[in-house]
């Protein structure tokens, strides 16, 4: 794989396949590929894939999906491609109730392109970009994409995870709780269900991108589960069929 | 003449019909097997969106499956890439800001090989310009348009009736090809009523064997758009080039009108062609032996034709709502070798019959004849 070792791109993958296949829909998935570090996904899920430009990814699962009911339409979108260049496009996708899903890599920072500050970049931290630091002031503050997208009426299903496990003890030989990481695959089907019921789903992950942290991979898992959860509270934020309840 | 009713529009070809430009590029649309629409409103060719949107559900046109106003140009033309890699006829229609907004998706679906069609009403420009007709974004629509060196076949109408056949000629390019077409009309043709026989149509029979979602066990169909590794890219950009320079070769299409004894060609197209076709009649009443060539294809432009006269050493007098874009064109074809004379008008009306007299009677009998 292309990803860089440790990073939950590619762990995001597996447990995407391993969901199609639970389901079984295999056959009639489209995986549309959106621009970032989840671009090359073709190369490694075994489906049918059209790539969307940045940000686009919802437009075109709109496309598919109205023209073909009948296919299971996903991508996985960078917090970038998602929350700043593809904003409207999933605000209004979501508006709509498209039945479609979408998941989204949560790292703080554009990954592709490397390192540079995302809407999701916390206050403080240092990128490409904000060398100084993201000061609310100038650069703003992190959008919530979990909040905002269940703030809109027509999304069904809007859940925030985590694929970064958290430490059980904060010695310097830190363990890692698997449990978020099974509850993952478990979200990921919810989401598909929640479309083969007619419904749009969101869903977020929580995720490391140590290379442009600038820090090792077990640092960042312990960043991203210990700080980025702060800002990005884990939980259901929609659940309009009751999907996990059943 | 009958008003226009819609829901007998299909089956009632006897009857004539009065449609503007926008109705009936929608009709034409409908009567070639559209399946999916995806608009942002923008004047003047919001009436395209509204026509459909009319139109969306009506049980003559089963085929006609989605239509859906976008938060964008941009969010429509991605809807477009999206149903059109399933296999949909598919079309969207907007003018020239919207155009623009397009124009990385239409670099997209050149590169993915995925066939749509984008009609623009292209007003005078730039920025919001005005609302009238020009011919600015002839370039824009031939020469790519979107970044990366690609090519779409443009195609163009110069009356109500065309334009209502543009859809069908432009969904069989796009398939034939695999690529997007672009139909480049104006603000003046997508308001001027006209009545018109809509068209009737065959079938189209289309190539869908490349599409996404056919569900066949062990097969899958990648469209993507990035190539790593530069030798995959190059012969993918090569195959690209081929295809452009098929299209080059086999699809130039243009009207010749009154030239086979022309002392003088006028070339224009679109509105413009109506204009040269009254000053090459009047112009024949007074003496002189003018002609038309008449692109309808803009690209690939009529090299062929024009070479043709310009062996005749037929003087050419360029006539167009812009700084002078096709033009170049005819310049190159031209190669010094014939006079190429240029009107070109901005800022969104039609220049008056005397300036394009004066200038063919200049090209003609020199500054001082005539
Ligand atoms: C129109 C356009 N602008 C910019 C880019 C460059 N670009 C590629 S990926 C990317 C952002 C990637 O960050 P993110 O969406 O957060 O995904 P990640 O790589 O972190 O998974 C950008 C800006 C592009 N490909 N297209
Ligand atoms: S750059 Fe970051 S997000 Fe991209 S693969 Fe590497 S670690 Fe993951």
């Amino acid at each position: 794989m292309h990803y860089c070792p440790g990073c939950e791109h590619g762990l995001l993958t597996r447990l995407v396949a391993s969901a199609l296949d639970s389901l079984k829909l295999r056959k009639q998935a489209v995986m549309i590929d959106s621009v970032g570090c989840s671009v090359l996904a073709y190369k490694y899920l075994n489906i049918d894939h059209i790539q969307a430009p940045h940000g686009r990814a919802p437009a075109v699962m709109t496309g598919v999906k109205r023209f073909r009911p009948d296919l299971l339409v996903f991508s996985v979108q960078g917090d970038g491609d998602a929350l700043a260049i593809g904003l409207a496009e999933l605000i209004h996708a979501a508006s709509r109730g498209e039945s479609i899903t979408t998941f989204v890599v949560n790292n703080a920072v554009y990954g592709m392109t490397g390192g540079q500050m995302a809407p999701t970049t916390l206050l403080g931290q240092v990128t490409k970009t904000t060398p100084a630091g993201r000061q609310a002031a100038i650069q703003g503050r992190p959008i919530d994409g979990a909040k905002l997208v269940a703030s809109i009426d027509g999304a069904s299903y809007v859940r925030r995870a985590s694929l970064v496990p958290k430490p059980i003890t904060s010695s310097d030989e830190p363990m890692f709780k698997q449990q978020e990481v099974e509850d993952a695959k478990q979200v990921i089907e919810n989401a598909f269900k929640v479309q083969l019921m007619g419904g749009f789903s969101y869903v977020e992950f929580i995720s490391t991108c140590w290379v442009n942290w600038k820090m090792s991979i077990k640092q960042a898992k312990i960043f991203a589960s210990t700080q980025l959860v702060k800002q990005f509270p884990l939980g259901t934020y929609k659940d309009v069929f009751g999907v996990e309840d059943k | 003449m009958a008003t226009l009713d819609a829901s007998k529009s299909k089956y009632s070809n006897n009857e004539k019909m009065f449609l503007e430009g926008n109705e009936a590029l929608a009709y034409g649309a409908i009567n070639a097997g559209l399946n999916a629409f995806f608009g942002y409103p923008i004047t003047p060719s919001s009436e395209v969106l509204e026509t459909l949107a009319k139109e969306f559900g009506n049980p003559l046109y089963p085929n006609f499956k989605v239509f859906l106003q976008a938060s964008s140009e941009l969010e429509a033309a991605n809807m477009l890439l999206g149903a059109a890699a399933t296999g949909a006829l598919a079309m969207t229609a907007t003018s020239s800001p919207g155009f623009s907004l397009m124009q990385e998706t239409i670099s997209y679906a050149a590169g993915m090989e995925i066939p749509f069609v984008v009609a623009d009403a292209n007003r005078a420009g730039p920025g919001l310009g005005s609302l009238g007709p020009e011919q600015g974004d002839m370039w824009k629509a031939s020469k790519g348009g979107g970044h990366g060196d690609y090519r779409c076949i443009v195609l163009s109408a110069h009356t109500v009736a065309e334009l209502a056949q543009t859809p069908f000629l432009a969904f069989r390019l796009a398939f034939k090809y695999r690529n997007p077409v672009i139909i480049l009309y104006d603000s003046y043709l997508a308001k001027l009523k006209e009545g018109i026989d809509l068209p009737t149509v065959e079938d189209l029979m289309v190539d869908r064997s490349w599409t996404v979602g056919q569900q066949n066990e062990g097969s899958r169909q990648i469209l993507n758009s990035l190539n790593l590794e530069p030798d995959v890219h190059e012969d993918h950009e090569a195959h690209l080039q081929e295809k452009f320079r098929a299209m080059l070769e086999h699809e130039q299409r243009a009207e010749e009108y009154l030239t086979d004894d022309a002392e003088v060609i006028l070339v224009a197209y679109g509105i413009l062609a109506r204009l040269a076709k009254k000053v090459v009649n009047k112009a024949r009443g007074e003496g002189l032996k003018a002609g038309l060539l008449r692109p309808i294809i803009l690209w690939p432009p009529p090299m062929t034709l024009l070479e043709k006269y310009v062996d005749r050493e037929t003087p050419l007098l360029v006539v167009e709502l812009n700084a002078g874009q096709l033009y170049e064109d005819v310049k190159q074809a031209a190669s010094r070798r014939v006079d190429v004379g240029f009107v070109g008008h901005l800022g969104g009306s039609v220049p008056n019959i005397g300036t394009v007299e004066s200038k063919m009677r200049r090209l003609v009998y020199g500054r001082t004849g005539g």
